[in-house]
């Protein structure tokens, strides 16, 4: 089967509120800065795909907007996904696997700071019998967070730890969004939104952009000697009924360690897309990363673009592999409540 | 690459308002229909592709997260498409395109929408910020296109009505068709209000709760099934306000035209191909389709309309199921083209069969005139 690499990635600087920055506005420097980097246009894409939410914006087709933000003059191969742009991604490399492309841009944008974020999170439940009752993003992640902590899979400290180091790694992202230190006591003092989660444990409102090239064996050679190749990708879902999940494991993600032959991995540096501290301890216990080095962007605590923070962990990975040269990076993207759909990507440098 | 076949499609019934059903069992009605006529168990399916309109639709955002059980899709990969109007078509394509990367043997692909959930024209007139506020719906806004190809080629009037007429005719062969209007005929359309000059009430298309279901499969795993062969697939965008962009006759319509006809050795599609399911939601849409599909020169569509050559009995029937105009639930609209285009090369679509047809068609538009999607189906596989 063809292989694919990554060959460029650009992310705008993470936004609390872009006001009247629109979302073609966000767009355009990301694409023009891949592009430049890469010293390529639109006409040398093969195949295009985004990731993006209507409900962010307030109103259907909004991702249609987005296409004012590239070049389809002429027309492009091009579609969407009502997902986090990590499954643009996926979706462009089946496209360059069967040979309709050589190349793909994919983009994901999201502003989440001119809504309600728990409204509209709240209508990924059931519209029938959990919809109305309005449960928040933050409340669904709090019954997780205290399940791990009454099993014991999980502490506090781990919990304080990761909003801790996240801001610290945030030092060295010039994109994140919060580079305050904290300390233990700033923590501590800290009030609670539902328990056991404190504000710091949340992700912050973000409103930003990111966009990828990636590209088929033979044309990422005309790009670099050093291509990031998507080793293995995997993705599945769990059940949308959460007192049927066992929400102290992830068997999504252990099926991808599986599928994806990651037991063995020496892993270098891994990206996780964990919205809430305690899915930092969690995901690094289940794909055994104690001794990897984690989110040293900070990760989706120190800015989460919805849409595109699944697509940055990706892309942050890449970064890490090319900057510091090591060999494989994890990262990870996920959706719904509670972890409930879950991407693992192998990235490896070339050897 | 790997090829691809149809060999199971599945179909709800269309309704202005399905209340018997939940959004999960009016998936899973189609999702039964197309396991069974495959002939083939969950533990086959691989993946699942959902793709619907926008979420607004029905109010739930991201649906494949509630649907996930419903579905099938639990411990599986599964992907959500939205590529609007277009987007029952792209979702064909891109879960064929599953397949045909060689990372999926067997997918289930399902697209629905459920309009009865809310108020479509409202969906349909998104209000954004900075901008100046359209309450068009998809009539008022399609309407200028067509007034446009009417000041450009002069057809007459009934045209569109002929359409209308022709399309709902077809419905009554077709049990699953939303509108069912016995005696329908030119001059009941004609006198049907105006809505949008030169729209009438007939030449609308209806709102539709409804899904539609296909299962497709690598080559390797076909076995004795029927299948419709995928001979060609493709999408095409262009931008809404791109400058020089031609909205009657768009430019990635007819990219995306010539590349399904490449990819399936097609050099004439007027001879060659037996059949076709348009996305015509309003009448004059298949005229205006025939000449951005290379059927035939510009300005001619209408008169194949005019001659009956697109009738069931004609020699390029178009939309024996009585086509978006008799049952529209938007985000599988065109994935029931594609798998009645589908059913047509199997010899599955009953009263409303062309006879011997080999070679179909597929095809969705969406936005504004700007989204393509399209395939090629065969009953022969080369």
């Amino acid at each position: 089967m063809k292989r694919v690499a990554i060959v460029g990635y650009a992310q705008h600087k993470i936004l609390s509120k872009a006001g009247a920055l629109n979302e073609v506005e966000l767009i355009m420097p990301v694409v023009h800065k891949v592009f430049n980097d890469l010293g390529i246009s639109q006409n040398d894409i093969g195949f295009t795909c985004s990731g993006s939410c209507d409900y962010l914006q307030g109103a259907a087709f909004a991702f249609v907007e987005g296409l004012s933000a590239i070049q389809t003059n002429p027309p492009i191969k091009e579609s969407h996904v009502e997902m986090d742009a990590a499954w643009a991604l996926y979706e462009s490399m089946l496209k360059i696997k069967m040979g309709d492309a050589d190349t793909a841009l994919i983009y994901g944008f999201g502003k989440s700071s001119p809504g309600n974020l728990d409204s509209i999170i709240s209508l990924q439940m059931d519209p029938y019998y959990i919809a109305p009752l309005w449960p928040d993003r933050v409340s669904l992640a709090a019954l997780q967070a205290q399940l791990l902590l009454q099993q014991n899979k999980i502490t506090q400290d781990e919990m304080m730890g990761a909003v801790i180091q996240s801001r610290e790694n945030a030092a060295s992202n010039s994109n994140a969004l919060l580079t305050d230190l904290l300390s233990e006591q700033i923590y501590n003092a800290d009030s609670l939104v539902s328990s056991p989660l404190r504000s710091l444990d949340c992700p912050p409102i973000s409103d930003g952009a990111s966009a990828m090239v990636i590209a088929s064996e033979e044309k990422a050679y005309e790009f670099t000697d050093n291509p990031i190749w998507i080793e293995g990708i995997d993705h599945s879902i769990e059940s949308s009924n959460l007192g049927s999940r066992d929400l102290t494991t992830s068997p999504t993600i252990q099926n991808a360690i599986k599928n994806l032959k990651l037991e063995n991995i020496n892993f270098d540096v891994a990206e996780l897309h964990t919205q809430f501290s305690h899915e930092v301890p969690f995901l690094r216990e289940i794909l055994n990363l104690k001794n990897v080095p984690t989110n040293l962007s900070g990760g989706p605590l120190v800015g989460n673009v919805m849409m595109c923070a699944g697509l940055d962990a990706i892309g942050k990975t890449f970064e890490a592999l090319v900057k510091d040269q090591l060999s494989n990076g994890l990262a990870h993207a996920t959706s719904g409540p509670c972890l409930q759909h879950n991407m693992v990507v192998h990235l490896e440098r070339q050897k | 690459m790997i090829q691809a076949g149809v060999i199971g499609v599945g179909q709800t019934n269309y309704d202005s308002k399905r209340r018997d059903v939940s959004m999960a069992g009016l998936v899973r009605e189609a999702i039964d229909q197309a396991m069974l006529a495959a002939n083939i168990e969950w533990d086959a399916i691989d993946a699942v592709v959902l793709g619907k309109a926008p979420d607004m639709f029905e109010g739930v955002v991201m649906p494949e997260l509630y649907l996930a059980d419903a579905i099938g899709a639990v411990g599986k990969p599964v992907l959500r498409v939205h590529t609007a109007g277009s987007v029952g078509g792209s979702t064909a394509v891109i879960a064929a395109s599953h397949v045909s990367s060689g990372q999926f043997k067997t997918v289930l692909t399902v697209t629905f929408e459920k309009q009865s959930e809310s108020n479509a024209t409202w969906a349909l007139s998104p209000r954004y910020p900075y901008s100046p506020h359209i309450n068009a719906g998809a009539g008022g806004y399609f309407a200028p296109f067509i007034r446009e190809y009417i000041r450009r080629y002069s057809p007459p009037e009934h045209i569109g009505w002929k359409v209308a007429a022709k399309d709902r005719q077809n419905a009554l062969k077709n049990p699953l068709a939303h509108l069912q209007i016995p005696g329908i005929d030119e001059k009941m359309v004609s006198e049907t209000p105006m809505l949008w000059e030169p729209l009438r009430y007939l030449e609308s298309c209806p709102s539709s709760d409804g899904a539609c279901a296909m299962v497709i499969t690598s080559e390797d795993m076909v076995g004795d099934r029927n299948v419709a062969w995928i001979r060609g697939m493709a999408v095409r965008s262009e931008g809404t306000l791109s400058a020089g962009r031609d909205e009657v006759n768009p430019q990635a319509g007819i990219d995306c035209a010539k590349d399904i006809y490449q990819q399936a050795g097609i050099q004439d599609p007027r001879t060659e191909i037996d059949c076709a399911e348009i996305y015509v939601p309003f009448s004059w849409y298949e005229p205006m389709w025939l000449e951005n599909l290379g059927f035939c020169e510009l300005g001619e569509g209408w008169k194949l309309t005019d001659e009956g050559v697109t009738t069931l009995d004609g020699s390029l029937p178009v939309n024996m199921s009585g086509g978006v105009l008799s049952s529209n639930p938007i985000g599988a609209s065109g994935m029931i083209r594609f798998g009645e285009a589908a059913l047509q090369v199997m010899g599955l679509a009953e009263d409303h069969q062309v006879e011997d047809a080999k070679m179909a068609m597929g095809h969705a538009y969406g936005g504004a005139a700007q989204f393509f999607a399209m395939w090629i189906v065969s009953s022969s596989k080369d």
